[in-house]
Formats: C-alpha cells, structure tokens, sequence
C-alpha cells in the first residue's frame, strides 16, 4: 500500500504516472523528480477558493502542533473547515468596510437615553409635595428574589428609571410597576398609576354619545322609511333581533377602571397608554384564551368576536388579574369611618393603627391576607347596573313589555375587603398557596403568596411592607382546559305565516274535483234561478 | 455533591415543577454518552436529592391520563378509577392498586418534557460514525442571524421526522450535526416564541406547549441551556391560543 489513498478526494495523485512509490522507483533521481510532481501537484491552485492543498495541509498541520488538541485525529475534517475559514476570512477584509451594526447597540442607545437626566430642569431636585412617588423597584426585586420571583437585577433597574422617565412626561399621582406579561414576539411590560385629578379624558365619552345619538336617529329613521313603504309593498319581515343593551363601562376612576395602565415592550421605549375597559371587553375576555403577540394593534381573532384589538384585550385581561389577585395584609387597609354602607364603599385607606403581623402567622392561615381590589361581577363592572335605566329612548311599547319580562338579577359580588381564604379552589386545589422564602433563616424570612387561579400572580409580605406583581403569560388557570363556546342557534328567519310556508300545491285530481265541485255549485245556482225564473 | 455520589460527568439543574403544596427541583446527570437515557434526581429542598426511576412507557400512558397540578408531596397518590376505568381495572388484575403515585407521575412528566420540549442549538452535537453522541467541541456558536431561526435548532431526542424530508432537503444536510429533528416542523405551527433579549445578546426560546420550558443561547459563545419552571401540566389549549 502506500501513504496515498487513491480514493480520498483533494490528492490529485490518482493520477497514473505520478504515484511516488518509493519501492518501485530505484533511482533517486526519478525519486526526486517523483516528489517534485507530487509536490507540484499538491500545489496544484484551487479554481474555486484560490487556496492550494499544499499550503491548506501545512496550516493545518501547524495549527494542531500549536494548538495539540486531543483526539486530533477525530476532530481533523473540522479543523480543516476552521483553516479555510480563517483564510476566507482574510480575503474578504477589502470587502468589509460596512461593519455590521448588531442590533445590540440600537438597544444599548435606547438605554443609554434612560440614563441620561433631563438637563437643566433637574440641576437641583426639588421635593416638591406633589412629587409623585417613584415605586422602589430595586427594593421589590430585592424581596420577591427572596422568593425566587423576578426579573435580573439590570431589568429591574431599567424599569425603574422608565418608570421615572414615566413620571416625568405624565401628570401622574402615584405609580406601581405592576408586572411583566410575556408575548410571543415581544413582552409587556405594565405600570399602574393614578392620574392627578381632572386629567381624566373627556373626549372619548363624548364621541360616544355622538355615535349613539346617531345611530337612534339612524334608526328612527329606517323606521319611518320602512312604514311608508308597508303600504306599497309585502315588505319582508323585519328581523326581531335586538342586541342586549350595551352595559356602559365604569367612569374612569372608579371600578375596573380605577387605575390607569401603561405598557412599553421594553424598558426605553415609550410608554403607550391603555385605553379604559368596557364591561363588553371583560365579558368576552373571560371566554377566550389567546396568546398575546406583543404589538398593541394586532386583532384578536376568536369566537365570540372580541370587541376591540390587542390593546383592549390586554387591559381586559390586567383588569381580571388585578382584580382576582391583588391582595394585602388584613388591616392594612380599612374603610374610612364616616361610611355607612360597606356594600357601596369603593374607597379605602391606609390603617394608621395597623400591626404587622409575624411572618410565620401570614403564611399559616390565609386569612391573614384580603382582597383590596373589588370583584368584576359576571356583568363585566364592579358596580352592578341596571341596563334597563340606561335605554331612554324606547321606541315602541313592544320593547318595554319584552324587557320586563327578562328582569335580569341583581348581581352582587363580594364587598370589597374579603379575606382571601373565601376564594374559591378549583377541584383540590387551593386558590392560593402560601410559603415562607426560607426555613433557615426565620428572622428575614418573606411571606409569600402565589395565586393557583392566575397563575405568575406573587404577592410578598414582610411587616409592613407589602406589594403584588405579575410575570406570566397572563391567563387564568383552568384544571380541565378551554372550551370555545358555541355558536348560538341560528336565528328563524322568517316567522311561520301562511303567506310565507310552503304549503304542498294542490295535486291535478284534486284541482280537477275542485273545479268539477266549482261548476256543480255553478250549474246549481243557476237552475235555481231558472226555477225562481220560471216560477214568475 | 451530587456528582461525586452518582458518578456523572455532568451534573445541571433541569428546573423546578411547582406543586400545590411544595415544589421539586429536578436535576439532571450524565454519563459519558449525551444520549443515554438520562438519570434524574429529584428533591424538596436542593439537599436531599433521590434518584427516580427510569421512565417506562406505561407510566407515561398513565401519566398523561391524570390532569391538574402537582400535590408537592412525593407520595401522594392519584387515584385512577376515575380518571380511565379501563387502566385502572388492568392494574386491579396485576394485583396492584389503582392508583399512581405522584413519584412516577413526575418521572413520566419530566420526561414527556425532555422528549417533547428539550432543545439544542444546531452544531453543538455531533454524532460519530460510531453512533455515540458528544458535545462538539469546536461549537462556536451560532451567529445572530441563524440565532433568530426556528430551524437552527433542534429536538434533543431520537429524531422522528427525519428521514420523511425530501432528497433535496437532505442534501443540505450535513451528517455529522443534522441528526436531530429540527423545530421547524414542530405541530402546531408557531408553538415557540422566539426573542431577543438584551439587545440582541440572548436568544430566548420559550415553549408555549409546556408553558414554563425556557431555552437561551448566547449567540456565537458556546453558551446555551434549557430549563423548566413551571407547574409541569401540558397546555392542551395551545391551538386555541394562537
């Protein structure tokens, strides 16, 4: 045999002639000249990479004598490939003028712009009274850690100053980093604050009272139309369907509504502002279970149709999770005294004589914990409303008769200070499941509280310390897995009339003995007036 | 600690299913061949850790069966006449009862996980001419732009699709790195989110089928893994989800 195998591919020295077989050639001139064609041919130029075997063999052979990896032999068809790497890469460096610009340092400059202070207004820091308050992020990363909850400490610090960066550009009273939904392009990343008194929109109640007032005269005018022409022609009947009154959304401020949320993919982009939900929006949200894509605008496609696009789903679905798991420290909020009713409060204050309970107590009984946000009703709102009083308009006394029949209950949900040890579970499962951060180290020891119902809702207690966040995926849990509701019934189109059924026509027997009957009764009448004739 | 007892090369941390009552944090060892069946551990507190039983496919048939969350406690026992009659009558004629505990219920889940959801960047495996499987050692990583490819990445188990592609498609193939089944085709269509994080310096693949299954790599480093975070319940709503 010799060195050279004739069927690995790259020696050209399968050539006949050329093999330099040491033992058949007996001269050494013939010897020498046999190695220089061998070595002529192994430096035979590449048509296609301008690389030659020879120069290609010694790279490599020196690399590995560098290099001395193990189990060379193993390894050798890659370290070839990394040779011709190298050496492709030294080609093309005329050719690399553009440096490619990662979409690292587009990011790194939007977080550059976070650090950077408003200059001039800021030289001084005034602690004006009305200075809202900056929620101290770093300080909840810090305890949910404890926990195993949580964002990386750099995430968390960016928020922070997005939030400030928040602070600044709206007029806001307090702020709360509420939590991180995750999409499937992009998260979300939310804040909750209360807008200072008399921001609140006004326009958009009045575009809508504009295109309801519109859409009755529309109505009131099809109406009149359709009666003139009744008494021209069969009209086909008018469709009995009336769609369920609308159920008007909660006043901003108050209910589902009572804090306004702001969302930003990540932390140095600008904060978009969620609109207000609608009891509608809640209603159908409960029903459905979509992943968020990330961008605000995307249509929520599913069935029952889904008023609005991803951003009223989003609210939706921030309303159902802040209002099923947000919770505190019983006592920590009390309703103020001066209120009668406890059913109707929709306000509560901090409790000046409240005493933090052990750690150890908050994670043994759930009691310990209440709800501080009210329930959504099945309505979709947190104070039950009559839809009947908001329809003033009735047009015909039809529509009052039938809607009297259909009373719809009064509904009431739980005051707004529950324990949470009322919540329902779900089959064996508690609906909340409470834990110290650990064992071994009581005196600093969290307690921490993880929702069963929302699961990725966390809220951690440490003497009067106290706060709620949410990373997930933002669905509620549901032990036996979603069911789209069905379509409902199709609607009768026409109702039953005679003019309107088919009815079987009458067969050729029966059209020719109703005829024969016709000209007997005929024939009948007839004698009897020649009888009658004949009797004058 | 663990290394040293059970005689693994490698050692990780799989993740942490989380029960009603308590969670259990699974790790991972193995030996010399990446693609033997792996051993896993499990504990309540990372201290005490107790080897779990191989999966077999009968515990997995069972444990697909029994819905809802984990109980955190070990010996718990999930009774089966009513969730599948038939299997639970077969168990009553071995002479066994029927019920499953809640040990063989996390083995089979963390392996429907690792089977359905374990993933690999493309190029970190190779496989030998002998059929081992090993780390390929000169994996640099994979550049920002394949990064962003659902197809730079492949199913870490026996692959199952592979041999149904196209003669063209397996032409491209490079033998040595593309035995594995790759997430293009994964059912359904769009069951991973794919993200950039940091700018651009993290992949981040998460699973929306095992909601909780988080994948990272950091492009051209050899960094990647995979961890799983979660109450470790499949999420049959997925087709309705997207």
């Amino acid at each position: 045999h010799g060195p050279y195998q004739p069927h690995e591919p790259g020696y050209g020295l399968d050539q006949p002639g050329y093999s330099p077989y040491e033992d058949e050639i007996p001269d050494p001139q013939a010897r020498m000249l046999a190695i220089k064609n061998a070595k002529a041919c192994l430096l035979k130029t590449s048509t296609k990479s301008g690389l030659n075997l020879y120069d290609h063999l010694a790279n490599i052979l020196t690399k590995i004598l560098d290099e001395q990896p193990t189990n060379t032999v193993d390894i050798i068809e890659n370290i070839s490939k990394d040779v011709k790497w190298a050496q492709f890469r030294k080609k093309l460096d005329t050719l690399r003028d553009e440096h490619l610009i990662p979409p690292t340092f587009e990011a790194a400059e939007k977080y550059k712009a976070l650090f950077i202070k408003e200059g001039g207004e800021e030289e001084h820091e005034e602690l004006d009274e009305e200075m809202p308050s900056l929620p101290n992020v770093m300080e909840t990363a810090f305890y949910f850690e404890q926990a195993g909850i949580g964002l990386s400490k750099d995430e968390s610090y960016y928020i922070l100053l997005a939030l400030k960066n928040l602070i600044n550009v709206q007029p806001i009273q307090t702020c709360r980093f509420w939590g991180k939904i995750l999409g499937l392009e992009m998260n979300y990343i939310i804040a909750e604050v209360e807008l200072r008194e008399g921001e609140e929109e006004e326009e958009e109640t009045g575009e809508e009272g504009e295109e309801t007032v519109a859409e009755e005269q529309k109505e009131m005018g099809e109406g009149e139309e359709e009666e003139e022409q009744k008494e021209k022609e069969p009209e086909p009947p008018k469709s009995t369907y009336k769609p369920p009154p609308e159920i008007p959304k909660e006043a901003n401020g108050t209910g589902t509504n009572k804090y306004v949320y702001f969302v930003c993919n990540e932390p140095g982009k600008p904060w978009v502002k969620l609109p207000p939900v609608t009891p509608a929006q809640i209603v159908c949200a409960r029903q459905i279970k979509k992943f968020f894509t990330g961008r605000l605008d995307a249509p929520v496609v599913s069935f029952p149709p889904f008023p609005g696009n991803e951003a009223n789903y989003l609210r939706a679905q921030i309303a159902r999770i802040s209002a099923g798991t947000h919770v505190s420290p019983t006592g920590f909020y009390q309703f103020p005294e001066d209120e009668e009713e406890e059913e109707g409060a929709d306000t509560y204050e901090e409790n000046p004589e409240f005493e933090p309970l052990p750690v150890a107590e908050m994670v043994e009984s759930l009691a310990t914990w209440t709800h501080h946000v009210k329930g959504i009703l099945k309505q979709g709102r947190c104070v039950w409303i009559n839809p009947q009083k908001s329809e003033e308009n009735d047009e015909d006394d039809e529509e009052e008769e039938e809607e009297e029949e259909e009373q719809q209950q009064e509904e009431r949900g739980q005051p707004l200070l529950t324990l949470i040890s009322e919540d329902e579970g779900m089959k064996d499962i508690p609906a909340w499941t409470a834990q110290a951060s650990t064992n071994l180290i009581p005196e600093y020891s969290v307690a921490i509280l993880q929702s069963n119902r929302w699961p990725g809702a966390y809220a951690f207690a440490s003497g009067r310390k106290f706060e709620n966040i949410y990373f997930g995926w933002g669905h509620k849990y549901n032990p036996e897995g979603h069911t789209p509701a069905l379509p409902p019934p199709a609607e009768a189109e026409f109702p039953s009339e005679p003019g309107i059924t088919e009815a079987v026509d009458p067969t050729v027997e029966e059209e020719i003995a109703f005829k024969a009957a016709q000209e007997e009764a005929l024939a009948e009448a007839e004698e009897e007036e020649e009888e009658e004739g004949d009797d004058d | 600690l663990v290394q040293r007892d059970y005689r693994f090369e490698r050692v990780w941390f799989w993740g942490c299913i989380q029960g009603v009552r308590g969670a259990y944090y699974i790790a991972e060892g193995l030996g010399p061949d990446r693609a033997a069946p792996r051993s896993r551990l499990y504990s309540l507190n990372c201290l005490d850790w107790s080897l779990l039983t191989p999966a077999t496919e009968e515990m997995l048939a069972l444990a697909e069966q029994v819905k809802g969350r984990f109980q955190g406690d070990p010996s718990f026992e999930y009774s089966l006449a009513e969730i599948n009659t038939e299997a639970a009558a077969r168990l009553v004629q071995s002479g066994k009862e029927p019920v499953i505990k809640e040990e063989a219920r996390l083995v089979a889940t963390i392996e429907h996980i690792d089977r359905a959801v374990g993933i690999v960047p493309r190029g970190a495996f190779m496989k030998t001419p002998l059929g081992s499987v090993h780390e390929n050692r000169h994996f640099e990583g994979l550049s920002l732009v394949e990064a962003k490819k659902l197809s730079s990445y492949f199913h870490f188990t026996e692959p199952a699709n592979l041999k149904n592609k196209t003669l063209w498609e397996k032409a491209d193939l490079d033998p040595s790195t593309d035995f594995l089944d790759s997430l293009e085709h994964d059912i359904p269509q769009g069951s991973w989110s794919i993200q950039l994080e940091k700018g651009g310096t993290v992949v981040v693949l998460r699973s929306l089928l095992w909601l909780g299954l988080t994948f990272y790599h950091v492009p051209m480093t050899k960094q990647f893994g995979y961890v799983y975070f979660g109450t470790g319940e499949k999420n049959l709503d997925l087709p309705f989800m997207l």
